[in-house]
């Protein structure tokens, strides 16, 4: 029979795992960030069966959400920690100043400029002419880029083009 | 799901919810007419962005209206079984989608809107709800500055645009008091603590809105008599056409899904 201690380091034992699992749980719209990277696994604890994860969605109309979180539930399942019981919160709401260091290298190498500046500053600026902030193109680095479209092919992301080098890329919006 | 008409225990928390609720959800309708009309490829996907923004939001909105209505419905159910009566959105939100100037004019409208209303929301009773404003409030930011933009390109664009964001302001103005009519259900709303009076958002609103129609060259209308009442559930006659749309398959269908 297990004593109380042991339960507790088997339980964090197995968040610990967990975590680790997690590191490998890719979002399907933006594949080169795990869901840690994006900042949006809030907490992971042990339950008597399996293990309780509470995510944070990031767009309300994101349609990855729903895809992230079944794709979490089967990873945890797949490496024997399931059930996983997910709950989602929102507050706080999620930012993309959550977005880990390694998170905005792993943007960058996949092509999309990462999110500058801090966006809870940002939010607190009147909303009318705000000078666009100056993005950098992920290919060669150079500053003098143009906004195409503030809306891109998912909601999370905006397009850019690199004048430098002229290749079109696209910027994760700081929200 | 059955396909037959629900009714919904109108209190006035359930209503206050709802009408959020449902001018999101009919306004993203709206938006997502645009898809594959707009006049260029960019705005087509900014306002099925939009779209989609608003759509989430209603989605979150209609299930905490559902709780709080205690029958047991959930979002789908209230989106797609309610008929136009118990439908609380405002007026503003069910007007056809007209040009594209009359598209942009109405976002910017209810973004400033939505931005007042969601930043209020955050000292909410109803931890739920100030939990969805909370992200509804950054959406809501990059959505006004992207229509205000377009107001003032078009304000300050050709003889052509700056005719067609006039037409649509003299259409649209008298539908905006109703975003800011005070009545029973938005004051017991308030004394509960669950958000504010409405009222209170039209002098930061007009603020915005006179700046913004100052950039683009155009002035505020003069204010008129006329009082859209949709929130109130009574519509203007083009409510039944966007829920036949967005109700057919649910209620041809009952409960299909894909």
């Amino acid at each position: 029979m297990m004593n109380a201690a042991m339960r507790v380091s088997a339980d964090e034992q197995r968040v610990v795992r967990a975590w680790e699992v997690l590191q490998t749980v890719l979002d399907p719209e933006v594949p080169a960030l795990s869901v840690c990277d994006l900042g949006i696994v809030r907490e992971v604890s042990a339950q008597e069966r399996g293990l309780a994860i509470v995510l944070t969605p990031t767009y309300s109309g994101c349609p990855a959400t729903e895809v992230i979180e079944q794709s979490v539930a089967e990873a945890i399942e797949l490496a024997g920690l399931g059930p996983a019981q997910i709950t989602l919160r929102r507050a706080p709401a999620w930012t993309t100043d959550w977005i880990s260091e390694d998170g905005k290298r792993k943007l960058r190498e996949y092509g999309i400029a990462p999110p500058t500046g801090n966006a809870a500053a940002m939010q607190a600026q009147p909303i009318r002419i705000v000078p666009r902030q100056s993005v950098e193109c992920p290919r060669c680095g150079s500053a003098k880029t143009e906004r195409l479209s503030a809306f891109g092919s998912t909601a999370c992301k905006s397009l850019y083009r690199c004048i430098a080098c002229r290749e079109p890329f696209e910027y994760f919006k700081p929200i | 799901m059955t396909n037959s008409s629900i009714q919904v225990e109108q209190t006035p928390s359930v209503q206050y919810v709802l009408r959020i609720g449902d001018t999101a959800l009919i306004h993203g309708q709206r938006l997502a007419e645009w898809c594959g009309h707009a006049p260029i490829v960019e705005e087509d996907i900014a306002l099925t962005n939009v779209a989609l923004d608003h759509i989430g939001q209603a989605r979150a909105l209609l299930t905490r209206a559902g709780q709080l209505e205690g029958s047991g419905y959930d979002e789908d159910q209230l989106a797609f079984l309610r008929d136009e009566r118990d439908y609380r959105n405002v007026a503003l939100a069910e007007l056809p989608r007209g040009d594209f100037a009359f598209t942009v004019l109405r976002c910017a409208m209810l973004a400033t809107w939505f931005r007042l209303l969601w930043e209020r929301l955050h000292d909410s009773s109803d931890a739920e709800l100030a939990g969805i404003a909370d992200k509804a409030v950054k959406e809501a930011r990059y959505h006004q500055r992207h229509a205000a933009d377009w107001v003032v390109r078009l304000g300050d664009g050709t003889d052509e645009s700056r005719a067609r964001i006039e037409t649509a302001l003299q259409q649209l103005w008298r539908y905006t008091p109703e975003l800011f009519e005070a009545d029973a259900v938005d004051e017991q709303a308030s004394a509960a603590g669950l958000g504010p009076r409405w009222e209170t958002l039209r002098e930061p609103w007009l603020a915005e809105m006179r700046a913004l129609l100052g950039d683009a060259g155009l002035a505020a209308p003069a204010d008129s008599a006329f009082r859209s009442s949709a929130k109130t559930g009574v519509h203007t006659e083009h409510m039944g056409y966007v829920l036949a749309d967005l109700q057919y398959l649910q209620r041809a269908f009952p409960g299909g899904a894909w």
